[in-house]
């Protein structure tokens, strides 16, 4: 575990780095932990799949201090971890318009569009955490074979509910925003309501199922759920 | 009885903001607020209203505003003509406006954004514990957008306490027109060649005109990582400046996105990021380095100077 400074106002405290649920469970834990204290001067406490970043008021406390609470908290032995539920199903439409990377997906890998529709589908992700934009679950791993890098250069829009790769995650785009990740289809569900009482579907620990519907079934159910 | 602050025409991009959303960004809630807290800050100040209150924050072309209440309304931040019942007003001074007279943005001369209050502060509902406006995740403000014509801001009641008169010197560090930021490098320096810092801070940077309130992408010398490594993703920084793959550094801003995989080359130190916030595409910024003391000394400089204003308007 390492704590290092960035910027004047934030903390990183880093495990290994890579995607890796063991990782992740340490780091979802470690995070709820220090969140729980409410320490004086810390605005926000934000878990990643293998670090936690600890934003604060420079005015108000000091990197010294938060070293001091990270270190006590990482001692503490971990509670009984809750289990994993079962996965959410979430229907996906991976349509050319839906999916504008599918092909070069496809092409990257040497598969046909319909090998890597069968390697994202039906098997379950671990959410390792929400982040980016609210209800954005970051989810993994995906087979080797599908992965593919982020776009060199980000996308000004990607469209609302679209499912994209980067690396080995994969992940749900809850709202329209710019985004590099390569897109290789759509979902009709909505990933975040603040009208709910629970606003983000999703938490990190959350196991996630895609299942391919066809287009006539997507805008079915994206005119349902308006 | 409620008063509300009337927008007839809503300007370019004017959003309402206080000093962000803090405490949600492990759900993916960006923090938004002012990008220039230090000048929504004065301008509260001068009406006499908590620092956390809600502004106006308008950019670029201002709007046309009618108060159905006598208010003190100040503006700060970017300079403009602002004018009341047709007769101009200063900036960085609060202004008695009677009820009904309109109160209109004309030409901005300096700056991007200003920042209008209005004593007792614009209330709109808070959502997660915030009235700040982030227009992409369509949360937050009025209507989770953008100010259109018609629209009505309700306001609180405005305090009790007599206003005082004149006008207050802003320090040029609270004014808007310099380009220098200072940034402390890291955390992913060890992505990068040893010399980049020299490349960064070799000459200045335009701002493209895709710069918003996520982020500016700047166009200048390319910084490219040592290897085309895909990090992980993890939490970003404000005032951040990522280096994507094309080589291009992207300044994250109020509205950036709470996690991202591009390696970070430096931040952009707390008491600079408002003077950023006054930069429009077409200007240049230079960037410089800092340590971690220094910039703790130039924030408690800006906050001292914010302070004595905020404790000689409440005398």
């Amino acid at each position: 575990m390492e704590i290092v400074q960035a910027g004047d106002s934030t903390v990183f405290v880093r495990f290994e780095d890579r995607v890796d649920v063991e990782v992740n469970r340490r780091v979802v834990a470690l995070a709820s932990r220090i969140d729980s204290m409410q320490v004086r001067g810390v605005r926000d406490v934000v878990p990643a799949y293998a670090s936690i970043a600890i934003h604060f008021d420079p005015l108000r406390t000091d990197f010294e201090a938060l070293i001091q609470v990270i270190e006590s908290k990482a001692r503490e032995r971990a509670s009984r971890q809750a289990e994993d539920g079962s996965p959410v199903s979430i229907p996906v439409c991976y349509d050319p318009e839906c999916g504008p990377d599918l092909a070069d997906v496809a092409s990257r890998a040497g598969l046909s569009e319909r090998e890597v529709i069968a390697l994202h589908a039906d098997r379950p992700y671990r959410v390792f955490m929400v982040g980016f934009l609210p209800g954005f679950a970051y989810l993994g791993l995906i087979d080797e074979r599908i992965a593919a890098p982020r776009l060199s250069t980000p996308r000004l829009r990607v469209a609302r509910g679209s499912v994209g790769i980067a690396g080995r995650q994969t992940g749900i785009y809850p709202v329209e925003s710019p985004g590099g990740w390569r897109i290789i289809g759509r979902t009709p569900v909505s990933l975040f309501d603040v009208s709910r009482s629970q606003p983000s579907l999703f938490s990190a620990g959350d196991l996630v199922m895609f299942h391919a519907i066809d287009r006539s079934e997507f805008e079915r159910l994206q005119a349902t759920a308006r | 009885m409620r008063a509300f602050l009337r927008v007839v025409q809503p300007g370019l991009l004017t959003t309402v903001q206080d000093l962000g959303r803090w405490g949600w960004q492990s759900h993916g809630v960006p923090v938004a607020g002012a990008m220039d807290p230090y000048a929504h800050r004065l301008a509260n100040a001068l009406v006499g209203n908590s620092p956390n209150a809600a502004t106006l924050e308008i950019t670029l072309a201002g709007p046309l505003l009618e108060c159905e209440d006598t208010r003190v309304i100040a503006i700060t931040g970017a300079e403009f003509a602002v004018e009341v019942n047709d007769e101009p007003v200063p900036m960085n001074a609060p202004i008695v406006v009677a009820k009904g007279a309109p109160i209109r943005f004309k030409k901005r001369r300096r700056g991007a954004r200003a920042y209008l209050a209005v004593d007792g502060g614009i209330d709109v509902p808070p959502l997660l514990g915030s009235r700040s406006t982030h227009v992409g995740a369509r949360m937050g403000g009025h209507a989770g957008r953008a100010l259109r014509a018609g629209d009505a801001l309700p306001l609180s009641a405005p305090r009790t306490r007599p206003h005082p008169s004149g006008r207050f010197e802003v320090s040029p560090v609270l004014a808007n027109d310099v380009t220098t930021l200072r940034i402390i490098p890291g955390p992913h320096g060890h992505y990068f060649e040893s010399s980049v810092m020299d490349a960064l801070t070799s000459s200045p940077y335009v701002l493209e005109p895709q710069s918003d309130r996520m982020g500016f992408r700047l166009r200048g010398v390319e910084i490219k990582p040592i290897a085309a490594a895909e990090m992980i993703s993890q939490a970003t920084i404000a005032g951040a400046l990522q280096i994507p793959p094309s080589g291009q550094p992207i300044l994250l801003m109020a509205d950036r996105q709470t996690a991202g995989g591009y390696p970070i080359l430096g931040s952009v130190i707390s008491a600079d990021v408002g003077r950023a916030a006054q930069l429009a595409p077409g200007d240049r910024i230079s960037f410089s380095p800092c340590t971690r003391k220094e910039a703790l000394a130039a924030l408690l400089a800006v906050e001292r100077r914010l302070l004595r204003l905020e404790e000689r308007v409440s005398s």
